[in-house]
């Protein structure tokens, strides 16, 4: 069961790397987003300091919800995902797997700009580090919950608005907690209840959507 | 109690029994409707505080409660459907969206028409207004969801899912903004809140309560019982139920 | 009804609204359905 966890996790890494052009598109979404408020706002660094920490979790989301088809429509496409629901392997567990490869090639990325994005909004130094934290937590969850409204659409031929609708109500409480807790940090307050929330988030993520997925896909693919 | 649930759950005597139980459930809609109007809008008290203003709360509170009792039942509904296969939970399900919608619909605009008076605006983001938003949202997802999807039965297990989804979320959200709002807002002290209620008002929120789910079992049913008969079209009874039928 | 009326009497106004406009609706989703359940007996007879 972990070796077809690990063949599956490598296998989808595999496949993002060969196609490294499109992991870029919702990396520099994510980029453009953000740089289009100080144009909206003007650039006075006390508004954009006041608003960074929404700015980019917001931008953060959008992000996510743009990249989150990739994570079964080309298996669909191509018959792939029918021979995955097919296989005797725990389709839970497969499912987690092409989750977790589909965060480390846009989550991961999305982490690793975020101190450059955040110190053009002029985010506060004490919450540069929160705002890492958050993400880390955060973006698992989207990534997770997403997929369940991917894995519930995938077979429609326009999905994507569709998505959006479905998946956005449910990033509230992520959105919420986050962005919070940065506001938070950068006051110079405790941020613990905050980060404890979206860890116990993330541990309900981790644990229930894999099983929502699956059964989602299976009615998907009928 | 197992076989009576595969009984009622079979279309025929679901239609059968449907079509038994609406009349009743509509006069006694009617009736409870009557008496709870008459409460609300005559014998019970102005509110001390508020004024007659008040009386917007018989449909405020009751289309609140109903928007989330339905998702509850949307939820409950394709549980049922998933696990059991029973046809008839898809059809109540499918049937319920547009009317927890609904109620939906009418606890914002009511909330909002209670807020511009109490707060002054026409929409405050307040903890309980914000979070049946995001349940109007999640309606409308659900039924964008199971309209775009065209064979019923996918339908209705997709939307099962959604609503499983949903209805495990639904606390998380509604503490998130609870958190999110006392943080924001501070001490505002939101009018909505009743601590004790005065019992001249209690009675008339109760009936139009009762009222209200009355009233959505009836139009449930209605609907449900016209989407059973088309989708066992094929059979045998049904097709002697339509040949009676005069339009 | 102490200055409030125009406030009270929308939101009833509407809940009557949106209460009798779903009753209508589900009663004309019924009959659509039943109109085109007994044209399709009707055709199958005839064929």
């Amino acid at each position: 069961m972990f070796r077809a966890f690990v063949a599956m996790f490598n296998r989808d890494i595999l496949l993002a790397y060969r196609h490294r052009s499109e992991l870029i598109n919702p990396l520099l979404f994510f980029v453009i987003i953000i740089s289009l408020f100080p144009l909206a706002l003007g650039p006075e660094s006390r508004v954009l300091s006041t608003i960074a920490s929404g700015v980019v979790w917001v931008a953060a989301l959008l992000a996510a919800l743009l990249s989150l088809d990739a994570v079964f429509r080309s298996d669909f496409a191509d018959g792939a995902l029918e021979q995955i629901v097919l296989s005797p392997q725990p389709l839970t567990m497969l499912v987690f797997a092409k989750v977790l490869a589909h965060w480390c090639v846009t989550g991961v990325p999305l982490i690793l700009m975020s101190p450059l994005l955040a110190s053009m909004l002029h985010i506060k130094d004490a919450a540069l580090g929160t705002l890492m934290l958050t993400l880390l937590l955060g973006t698992p969850v989207l990534s997770l919950v997403g997929s369940v409204g991917v894995a519930l659409t995938v077979g429609l031929r326009r999905g994507g608005m569709l998505l959006s609708i479905l998946v956005l109500p449910l990033y509230i409480p992520v959105l919420i907690f986050a962005a919070g807790a940065v506001n938070d940090a950068a006051a110079g307050l405790a941020v613990t209840a905050q980060l404890t929330f979206l860890g116990s988030m993330l541990m309900l993520a981790i644990t229930l959507t894999p099983l929502a997925i699956a059964a989602a896909l299976r009615v998907s693919l009928n | 109690m197992y076989t009576w649930i595969h009984k009622f759950g079979s279309p025929k005597h679901f239609y059968r029994i449907a079509g038994k139980v609406i009349p009743w459930t509509a006069a006694i809609t009617v009736i409870l409707f009557l008496y709870g109007l008459y409460g609300a809008l005559i014998t019970s008290p102005p509110d001390y505080q508020q004024g007659e203003s008040a009386r917007i709360m018989y449909i405020h509170v009751p289309a609140a409660w109903m928007s989330m009792f339905v998702y509850m039942i949307l939820a409950v509904a394709g549980a049922i459907g998933l696990i059991w296969r029973i046809k008839i939970a898809d059809v109540m399900a499918q049937a319920s969206a547009p009317l927890g919608a609904s109620f939906t619909v009418l606890a914002l605009a009511t909330g909002s028409l209670w807020g511009k008076p109490m707060w002054g605006t026409w929409w405050a983001w307040d903890a309980r207004l914000t979070s049946e938003l995001i349940l109007l949202f999640l309606y409308l997802g659900y039924m964008g969801l199971t309209t775009a999807i065209e064979d019923k039965r996918t339908a209705a297990r997709a939307g099962a899912i959604l609503a499983l989804v949903g209805v495990v979320n639904i606390p998380i959200i509604h503490y998130s903004v609870d958190w999110w709002n006392t943080l924001h807002q501070g001490a505002t002290v939101t009018k909505f809140d009743k601590p004790s209620i005065h019992i001249d008002m209690l009675i008339p929120l109760l009936v139009m309560a009762v009222a209200f789910k009355l009233y959505y079992f009836t139009v449930v049913l209605v609907r449900a019982r016209a989407d059973v008969l088309f989708n066992e079209r094929r059979s045998a009874w049904a097709r002697d139920i339509v040949a009676k039928v005069k339009l | 009804m102490g200055g409030y009326g125009l406030y009270v009497w929308s939101s009833y106004a509407l809940a009557l609204v949106l209460l009798l406009g779903n009753l209508v609706a589900a009663r004309v989703h019924r009959k659509k359905i039943l109109q085109d359940l007994i044209s399709r007996l009707r055709r199958e007879k005839s064929s």
